[in-house]
């Protein structure tokens, strides 16, 4: 019988000639991904259970970005954590400010398609841009895996999503994952895989398929899987072996749903307050007030991002009382946009632009919103109190809508 | 059988991982410093009223959100003995398991229960209401293993022969 891709990416992992759905199974991590906030609770845990090594430093990746840099004094006790246990296990994997550990993770080549990798940040799902298998857990787990070298898992079922045809101008790959998410809810893909194809999935940049993986959490997915392909293995800076051609879902595989869109009929899109999968069309939001526009986050802060917000701010200027913080997703970023004039356009339009990290997306560091204010964010969640009091209201859009709206300083 | 009694505080469907501890709060130096915090962007007051072996019992998709463990943590430390939703998160169930904090899927309790009322729980059987038995089911048993061994701390710990 045939296979999806999750299910391809077990067998192969586990050596069994197939697994279906529901199956528990364990799996050996190709690589894990540690990061910053999590780093003394999984140091912690790991003595707690007495192991004396790590299964594979090279395997570990070790990434500082919630807290970069320190914005409150404790924070510092986590960078010496982090570098105590690196030290200690021989972990020579470590980014102390080079950027967002998703953007990291894909962008420095630690993930390969048809890989098996977890990370304690639930945004993993991101690396199933380039056909991995990529999930988020706890310190615990963590701690377990960098003991072990493996971890349990159950099989998922797959909701295949199919994309034909060619999006509208003003269209991004984030108004197509936000839509799907109001279609599926906030829960609709829980313990599910999801899996892309179609000609305007294979159109698609790696950014703007990253930006789709990104939020597959969103509707509470395992993980959301593109199929690789020659964007990929350049991206990669590798060549696609047979297992990795092999990653597409088969023809006679079984999917628990199957959703077909036009990309003709998506349209510019946000989650409004306080819900992920509160989708509205912007038409419908037009002439709203907001105090912010921040561009940026895991989902949003790669180049053809920037590059999209400076098109769109060319020769303007950010709304008198609006606030525009732009955060590129990671260093190599930043010094792209810098090379291609992007963040010059977008300084010049009255950007605010900072150093790579999350502290924004989550409410952590610069930024943060007061009560009764209102932010156009390009990041992954518009939860209660995310990005400052509880009294913010949040709203999720792609890059292009974000920077009319901070030009406009209201929806537009 | 494991059974108990304890006092009911109802949430609603969707509450996410920010509402349960902010990630204002999540480098604070332990779990015990969080647990003041816990659920403050819903409900601020919740956490100094909630007491020992009290119970959550909420609608669908609790723990949505992030991987932070922080969360189940905070939530047993506040003396929450179980949470009883129509669903739960990916990533909040397998921690809250791991942390030996009990979960119980049930679809019809939310829409019969008020807040501050009491229930009776049999473990793996089902949960006592106003005279009315709600079935729960029973779980993999990989999962009773590690709730057995006391969470996957105390499983490890037996793993490399340290207890």
């Amino acid at each position: 019988m045939g296979q999806t891709i999750i299910e391809k990416i077990i067998s192969r992992n586990t050596g069994k000639p197939c697994v279906a759905p529901g199956d528990i199974v364990t799996v050996s991590a190709d690589r894990v991904m540690l990061d910053d906030i999590m780093i003394p609770f999984i140091v912690d845990k790991f003595q707690e259970m007495g192991f004396d090594r790590v299964w594979d430093p090279d395997k570990v990746v070790l990434i500082y970005d919630h807290l970069v840099p320190p914005s409150q004094l404790d924070d510092i006790r986590h960078y010496k954590a982090g570098d105590e246990f690196a030290k200690k296990y021989g972990i020579r994997h470590i980014h102390r400010s080079d950027g967002i550990c998703h953007q990291l993770m894909t962008e420095a080549g630690y993930v390969k398609p048809g890989d098996v990798v977890f990370g304690t940040d639930s945004h993993t799902t991101t690396y199933g841009c380039v056909g991995a298998c990529s999930t988020g857990i706890g310190y615990t787990e963590m701690a377990s895996i960098l003991g072990t070298g493996s971890l349990w898992v159950k099989v998922p079922e797959t909701i295949k999503i199919i994309i034909e045809g060619t999006l509208k101008e003003d269209v991004m790959s984030k108004d197509i994952i936000l839509r799907i998410i109001g279609d599926l809810g906030a829960d609709g893909a829980t313990y599910k895989s999801l899996e892309f194809c179609g000609s305007t999935v294979e159109a698609m940049s790696i950014s703007s398929r990253m930006t789709m993986a990104n939020m597959a959490i969103e509707a509470g997915a395992k993980c959301a899987l593109f199929t690789p392909d020659e964007k990929t293995a350049r991206y990669c800076q590798t060549e696609l072996n047979p297992f990795q051609k092999s990653l597409s879902g088969d023809a006679d595989a079984v999917y628990c749903r199957t959703l077909t869109y036009r990309a003709e009929e998506f349209v510019r899109v946000m989650a409004c307050p306080s819900q992920v999968d509160k989708i509205c069309e912007v038409s419908r939001l037009e002439g709203t007030v907001i105090d912010q526009v921040f561009i940026g986050s895991c989902t949003n802060g790669r180049l053809e991002d920037l590059k999209m917000a400076a098109k769109v701010l060319e020769g303007k200027k950010v709304s008198p009382y609006v606030k525009l913080i732009v955060t590129p997703a990671s260093r190599k970023v930043y010094e792209e946009a810098m090379a291609c004039g992007a963040l010059k356009t977008l300084a010049s339009a009255g950007a605010i632009i900072t150093h790579p990290g999350c502290g924004l997306c989550c409410g952590r560091t610069g930024g943060i919103l007061c009560d009764g204010e209102r932010v156009v964010a390009t990041n992954n969640r518009n939860f209660l109190g995310r990005m400052g009091t509880s009294k913010v209201e949040i709203y999720l859009a792609s890059p292009a809508t974000a920077a009319a709206c901070a030009a406009a300083g209201k929806i537009v | 059988m494991e059974q108990f009694t304890g006092k009911v505080w109802v949430l609603g469907d969707d509450i996410d991982t920010d509402i349960i501890i902010p990630t204002e709060y999540l480098a604070l130096k332990t779990i015990d410093h969080m647990k003041q915090y816990g659920f403050s962007p819903l409900r601020p007051e919740l956490a100094a009223m909630i007491k020992k072996g009290d119970i959550i019992v909420a609608g669908r998709n609790f723990g949505c959100g992030s991987s932070r463990e922080q969360a189940p943590e905070v939530i047993k430390a506040l003396g929450i003995r179980c949470i009883i939703a129509k669903s739960f998160a990916r990533i909040f169930f397998r921690n809250s398991i791991n942390n030996g904090l009990l979960l119980m899927e049930q679809p019809d309790l939310y829409d019969d229960i008020k807040e501050g009322q009491e229930i009776t729980v049999t473990v793996n059987q089902d949960i006592s209401y106003q005279g009315k038995s709600y079935k729960v089911s029973s779980l993999p048993d990989n999962l009773v293993e590690i709730i057995h061994a006391g969470g996957l701390v105390k499983a490890m710990r037996k793993r490399n022969g340290l207890d």
